[in-house]
């Protein structure tokens, strides 16, 4: 690889990450997206803009979340240190709250009073449903049919934090069609709207600001373990679906030669299956949803549904920040089944009396598969990004018990 | 810039200009139901009295169409539409016809898996005349942009209500053939336009650029079109054929009896409804 000086300085003014990001958008779409773009830089180079974000953080979201040393696990695998960045203990159960509390400060700078938003698994809709009931904003989220289904539980949360929820059936019904349909919802209603895309991807400069606002995890990783060890980490591990969780651990990290970087992608039911989530492992450059990034797709350039146990890595694409470090080589990305996926998932459970959501029991089963190799005074943070207790219905099924749901 | 002086789609607005009436641009989807229904409406198209012929290269997120034209796009890609076969479905239609312009519209993504540059001398080389490629705003274009000059094919671009005057000249710079003015802000298919708005948007545009102005989104009726065709030199119409192909399907569907005929007779009313825009409306 040929090693740059700074892995940070991305995108360029035209929201380009080498060859990938960029604002692939209808006409009907750019000025809309310039306004989000001069507005957010307005706000990054305003200290009182981050004086409520991080005074929302603290109060609201419950930050910074603990680096928990897991001890059991450590012992388990027999090598590295385990550490567990607990984003699952922020309020809503996930990381997505760092993004829609950031994107909600940003609309209501610019004046808009309508709040739109995609999901997939929910999770991202319930943080926006959240953030919208917290400041008093009518919410509408889209979201796939089949995911509807899927997610009883997330889609009867967001209603009762008020959002109405517009179930999806053009397409095949799933994120990627939620995605549509929230961007057709924004170029209809141009004046008064603000979409707030819940990933690292999208028209820049979403992929840039959602980063942005994810980076409080990693920049609180850093701050702890000179805290709890008096140096940084050896090596960090996230999964990966559209990617925003990863990118908040990884980003402050990157110009960090000696720091490891490891991205875990959805394997499905294996890469060789053609059923699965991994685009940077299983699908080559393309552009949708406004960006340039890997994409899950035929030799035609149409666009394939992932497969993965968990919906919310469910995506064909992702962000295109990691697009261009895979293609640089500074992160490595690998990918995990949903068989291993979900033995990590009951392993976390049962040892560390923490039920990890489906999303980063993939982390964990890579950190299961390299930690035992690793020397007992390596230092590896997983950012446990999600909590599972919207999963153990769909666990519950694949293990062929019966719950009452 | 590239505006060839033998492009087929100038050569059509002058003689629209010469007959004092506006034109008649509809879009259909390449393979929408299927192969040959979609092969038998594309060759009935100028007969029944389109002016130039808009055709959709399918694709499975086409972010910026209405459900109507998504559902049209599924359904050539189920039937086994691919860009190959679009260029190829080109390039028969080309033999029979040597004068009525055909534009490409679509999505970026196919033509980027195919090559941009491979793409821009297949499509030339089947009788392509221009592009409309919806999600390449002029900030992304010039990777397309480029071999399709070179090859001597139009690029149309979109503008909008929210395009402003900032913006236009951004957008028409690099623009030939015509300029597609989307009347409404949102999706094809929904709403449809005020024509007072619409004269207004279109004196704005003629302000910044001498090419044509096609007007497309929401025009349904022959009386629509008429409106358009009278303040515009163009009047798109899109999603309104899709419905009927939509409504010409059996329950499992297929295209029923008489759909590429019923597809053509509203082209036919369409037409009239065009062919009105020279006379004098009291």
């Amino acid at each position: 690889m040929n090693k740059l000086n700074t892995y940070r300085s991305g995108p360029d003014e035209a929201g380009h990450f080498g060859i990938f990001g960029g604002r692939f958008v209808a006409e009907t779409l750019m000025p809309l997206i310039l306004e989000v773009e001069k507005a957010y830089d307005a706000a990054k180079n305003d200290p009182t803009f981050w004086e409520d974000f991080n005074y929302q953080m603290k109060h609201y979201v419950g930050r910074p979340s603990p680096l928990y040393f897991a001890e059991r696990l450590t012992e388990h695998f027999g090598g590295a240190k385990i550490y567990f960045k607990r984003d699952e203990l922020n309020h809503t159960g996930a990381h997505k709250i760092n993004n829609t509390i950031g994107q909600i400060l940003l609309a209501r700078r610019m004046g808009k009073t309508r709040i739109i938003a995609e999901t997939g698994a929910g999770q991202h809709g319930v943080a926006t449903a959240t953030v919208c009931a917290l400041f008093g904003l009518p919410c509408v989220v889209y979201m796939g049919k089949t995911d509807i289904e899927r997610q009883a539980p997330n889609v009867f949360r967001m209603r009762l934090l008020g959002a109405e929820i517009v179930p999806v059936t053009a397409g095949t019904g799933t994120l990627k069609d939620a995605m549509n349909e929230a961007l057709r919802d924004w170029v209809s209603n141009v004046e008064d709207t603000f979409y707030i895309i819940g990933t690292v991807a999208g028209p820049h400069p979403y992929p840039a600001m959602v980063r942005d606002f994810q980076t409080v995890i990693g920049n609180e990783v850093r701050e702890q373990m000179m805290e709890a060890e008096g140096r940084s980490p050896d090596s960090l591990v996230a999964c990966i679906g559209g990617g925003s969780n990863a990118m908040g651990l990884f980003h402050p990290f990157l110009d960090d030669e000696d720091v490891r970087i490891i991205g875990v992608e959805a394997a499905g039911h294996g890469i060789e299956t053609g059923e699965h989530c991994a685009s940077l492992n299983g699908g080559k450059p393309g552009v949708l949803h406004g960006n340039r990034t890997y994409l899950l797709q035929t030799e035609d350039g149409q666009i394939l549904d992932g497969h993965s146990i968990s919906a919310g890595l469910d995506y064909p694409g992702i962000g295109p920040e990691h697009s261009w470090l895979f293609d640089n080589g500074r992160v490595e990305y690998v990918s995990v089944t949903d068989t291993e996926a979900l033995d990590a998932f009951q392993l976390c459970t049962k040892m560390e009396g923490i039920i990890p959501a489906l999303e980063p029991s993939h982390a964990l089963a890579h950190v299961a598969k390299i930690a035992g190799d690793l020397p007992k005074d390596h230092l590896l943070v997983m950012n446990l990004c999600g909590r599972g207790d919207k999963d153990i219905f769909a666990v519950a099924r694949l293990l062929g018990v019966e719950v009452m749901e | 810039m590239s505006n060839s002086a033998d492009s087929r789609i100038q050569r059509r607005f002058e003689a629209l200009k010469s007959e004092g009436r506006g034109g008649l641009v509809t879009f259909v989807t390449a393979g929408d139901p299927d192969p040959d229904t979609s092969r038998d409406i594309l060759f009935g198209l100028p007969g029944a009295g389109a002016d130039i012929i808009e055709l959709g290269m399918p694709f499975s997120d086409p972010m910026a169409d209405g459900p109507a034209i998504q559902a049209g796009s599924l359904r050539a890609l189920k039937s086994g539409m691919t860009l190959k076969k679009t260029l190829a479905l080109v390039a028969e239609f080309r033999e029979r016809d040597q004068d009525t312009p055909v534009v490409l519209m679509g999505y970026y993504n196919p033509i980027y898996i195919h090559g941009p540059e491979a793409f821009c001398a297949d499509a030339k080389a089947a009788g392509v005349d221009g592009l409309i490629i919806v999600d390449l705003p002029p900030e992304e274009v010039d990777e397309l942009w480029i071999p399709a000059n070179a090859a001597g094919i139009d690029f149309i671009f979109l503008t909008a209500p929210t395009s402003d005057d900032a913006r236009l000249p951004v957008i028409v710079k690099r623009a030939s053939g015509f300029v597609y003015y989307v009347s409404i802000t949102g999706i094809t298919g929904t709403r449809s336009a005020d024509p007072a708005d619409v004269e207004d948007a279109v004196a704005r545009l003629r302000r910044h650029t001498d090419l044509p102005i096609g007007v497309g989104f929401g025009i349904k009726t022959p009386d629509q079109a008429r409106g358009i065709a009278s303040v515009a030199d163009a009047a798109v119409v899109g999603s309104a054929l899709v419905d009927i192909i939509a409504g010409n399907l059996d329950d499992d569907g297929k295209a029923g009896p008489g759909l590429a005929d019923a597809v053509l007779s509203l082209v036919s009313d369409l037409a009239d409804g065009v062919r009105k825009s020279g006379e004098k409306v009291a």
